[in-house]
Parts: structure tokens; sequence; C-alpha cells
């Protein structure tokens, strides 16, 4: 099958890339574009571990085109910290909260919770766990990525964050 | 997993789009949203040759006013039904509907056309639609035609809509000022098709059931209409006995597959459970 051209900023870069158009979204960024941040988790749109920011939406780049975000501008986990290494707040508050115990989610649940974030600066903890629903920890450790989401909604409001009692 | 090969087009307009499913035949099928029809290719259960991706026609988009009615563009997402505050104010149960189909991420991609139109019994906005009385435009070669919700599906991935047709928009009659509303959806987990969920609009004239409009998801091979169970409602107080009896009219149409979800029984009798659910809340949502 011919290739198409293809053209996106991820991560505030501009990639031209040629792609078959069947290549999913998730298997661009890892393999041509060695993004091995965002996991093919459970291959089926539904754990979320390949979640990437798409034009300001959430989205499971396992069931995406890549064809279909061209011209779309992407951020992954990769494109979280700033250029010198300092580390997204949220990326700050999941290590501060021990929001991660394998790890293998984190890179969509950050992204999620980046988008949810902005666009709820300050969410409930339902809000939270509905913005979240989207994205399986099988550690099942979703106290403290909750926490860890409230922890960085506080830092980015400015006010000092106030565990809820247990 | 990787889909079969195929060759990818993106039309502007929704008469190219009508144009090229018409020429490239059957190995053709139109891409909305995709998370239905990606996971299937991906499976390889559907391995279209071409892929006509509607998300470059710009007429699919947006939702407007015509007179009485809303239409909603084929290609509006969840995410935007969610967000749009002439649905919350008209017809609220999109929205309360919405907020159960799949989750966040699918929401922003998945769309309306999509979730209508592909026949999937396990879809949501189906019998939601039979519920609202909508109205489906289809637009195919030899032009522009308009199929009631009601008339639409016909078995599992079977629908009305010939080959080479597209759904363009939703036309959606806004339910009387003041009518209640209830989108019950009974699931396993978040992202789950519904065991059984009921769509119930209501209105309520001096304490008696004026008007009344139910739809029931995933308990058939299609949505279904419970034309039977609206007819017991009407004119009551919605009193136990009658909702009981328009609750084993609406179950008596029920024919679920027994699966993952529990044995047909069970579905029926949740479908049940769910009506009964969703005729209490929107009573309580309904003005006098």
């Amino acid at each position: 099958m011919a290739k198409s051209q293809v053209s996106m900023i991820v991560n505030g870069k501009k990639v031209e890339e040629l792609v078959e158009p069947r290549t999913l979204l998730i298997h661009f960024l890892r393999e041509q574009l060695h993004l091995t941040g965002p996991h093919i988790g459970c291959d089926t749109s539904h754990c979320g571990a390949c979640t990437v920011d798409l034009d300001g939406k959430s989205v499971k780049s396992c069931t995406v085109f890549t064809v279909q975000a061209n011209g779309a501008d992407i951020r992954t986990i990769e494109g979280m910290a700033a250029a010198d290494g300092t580390l997204h707040v949220l990326q700050d508050a999941f290590r501060e909260m021990h929001g991660l115990q394998c790890g293998f989610c984190t890179p969509g649940m950050i992204t999620r919770a980046y988008r949810l974030l902005e666009e709820n600066k300050n969410p409930t903890e339902d809000e939270i766990r509905v913005g979240i629903s989207g994205n399986l920890c099988r550690c099942t450790g979703y106290q403290n990525i909750v926490k860890a989401i409230q922890y960085a909604a506080a830092k980015i409001s400015g006010v000092p964050f106030q565990e809820a009692a247990e | 997993m990787i889909p079969g090969p195929f060759a990818y087009h993106r039309p502007t307009s929704v008469k190219e789009a009508v144009g090229l499913l018409g020429s490239l035949g059957e190995d053709a099928r139109a891409l909305a949203g995709g998370h239905s029809l990606i996971p299937m290719m991906k499976l390889r259960l559907a391995s279209p040759a071409h892929l006509i991706d509607l998300a470059g026609v710009a007429d699919l988009k947006g939702i407007r006013e015509d007179g009485r009615d809303v239409v909603i563009g084929a290609m509006t997402t969840q995410h935007e039904l969610i967000e749009s505050d002439l649905l919350a104010k008209k017809i609220p149960i999109l929205r309360e509907t919405s907020l159960l189909i799949a989750d966040p991420q699918v929401r922003y991609v998945g769309t309306i056309g999509g979730n209508v139109a592909n026949g999937d019994p396990g879809n949501d906005m189906p019998a939601v639609m039979m519920c609202l009385n909508a109205m489906y435009h289809a637009v195919g070669k030899s032009g522009e035609r308009r199929i009631a919700a009601r008339d639409f599906y016909q078995g599992a991935y079977f629908t009305a809509l010939e080959p080479g047709e597209i759904v363009t928009a939703i036309r959606v009659p806004a339910p009387a000022a003041g009518h209640g509303y209830a989108y019950e959806k009974l699931k396993r987990k978040v992202g789950d098709y519904a065991t059984a969920a009921a769509a119930v609009l209501l209105t309520m004239s001096g304490g008696k059931v004026a008007g009344c409009s139910i739809g029931l998801t995933n308990v058939a091979e299609t949505p279904l209409w419970a034309e039977e169970a609206e007819k017991i409602l009407v004119g009551s107080t919605l009193d136990a006995a009658t909702v009981k009896k328009a609750v084993t009219a609406a179950e008596a149409i029920t024919s679920p597959a027994s699966d993952g979800r529990g044995p047909a029984a069970y579905r029926t009798k949740m479908a049940g459970v769910m009506l009964t659910r969703a005729l209490g809340r929107a009573k309580e949502r309904a003005g006098a």
C-alpha cells in the first residue's frame, strides 16, 4: 500500500514522515519517532496507557490512525517536562504523592490528568475519578494517583495542598 | 494488533464523500470517530480496502436549532454533546446519556453519527433516539432522505441505511418544556456496554402522565421502542401497580442474549429495573 505523507507537531517540534494509512498513531509514535513513553497496554482502547494529547483532547493513540492525525498538534509524556528537564507540576506531583507503583500506566495517567486540569483547574475528587476513568492502573494505586492530581491542582492554583482525611 | 491495508480518503464535502462511497462500492467504509470500526479492523473482523474519513467534512459538525427541532451534525462528538449548553437546556437526556458512554478519551472522539448509524445494539444513543422520536438525515447518490429512528434498526449491525448512504445529521424534536427524563444504564464497569438500559421521557399534567416515551438498550438485536408500555402509563399517576404492568409489557418485548453480562432472564429483569428507576427519576424531574 502506498505511503502517505503526514505532517504534525509532536511535543512542539514539526514532524514530517511517510506512513502506511493503517499505521496506528501509537505505533508511529513508538516505532517511527521513538517516543516510547506512550505505552501499549490492552491494545483494545480500554486501558488508556497509550493516551496522548491531540489538538486539546485526550485520545487513545491505539485507536487512531496516524493519517487521521495529519496536521495535528500532539503532546506525549516526553513533552511534559520543560526543555531544561524541570518536571511538569503533574510529574512532580506523582513523585511526591507516590502516584505510581510499577509505572506502566503513568504516562497515560499524566497526559490525561494534564488535559483534565486544563479543562477544570480545581476538580473535586469525584471529577478526578470520572476524569481518569478511561485509564486503568493494574497495581490499583488509584488512591495516590487521585491524590497526586489533587496536589498538582493545588500547586497550579497556588493554594496549600490539604490531604483529605482517610 | 495491526489492521489490514487500506487506502485513505479524506473528502471535504458530503457530496464528495458520497461520491467516493458510491464509486468504491462495497470495499469502502465511512470512518467517523473510528472507535467501533478501528477495533474491528485491528481484530481483522473488518478489512475495508478504502476508508473514507468524514472528519474533514465541515458540514457534518455542529448543533443548531431549526424551528422546534435541534439538528446535530453526525460528526459531533460525545464530548461536544456534553459541553453543549443548547442540548443541556433543550434535550438534557442527551447529556446524561453521553456521560454514560465509554470513557472520557473515547467521548472526545466518538461521534453521535457513528453511534446511531453503526447498528450495534450495545450503543446507547439508538434507544434514546427512538425514545425522542428523532429522524436521521441520510444522504446517498440519489439525494437526501429522512429515516425515523424508530424505523431504522433492523437487526444487529443491520439498518435501513442503503449501501453508499451516510447519516449526515440527527434531527431531534425538542421535548416539551418541563418534561422529565432519565437514562438508566446498568453496566459492570466504565466503558462497558449496558447489561440493560432504559431511556424515558415524561410529561405530567395535573399529577397524571400526559405523555411518555420509552427506549431500551442492549436487550435485543436492535434497540427497542416500548410503545405498549407507554400506552399503559399514559393517564396514570405512575402508581406502583400501573408501573409494574408497564414494566411487564416492556420486559415482554426484550430478547437479550446470554453473555458475560448475565443470562437472558437476568438481563430482561434488569431492563425492567432500569425502566422502573428511569420512570421514578423522570417523574421527579417533570414539572406538574
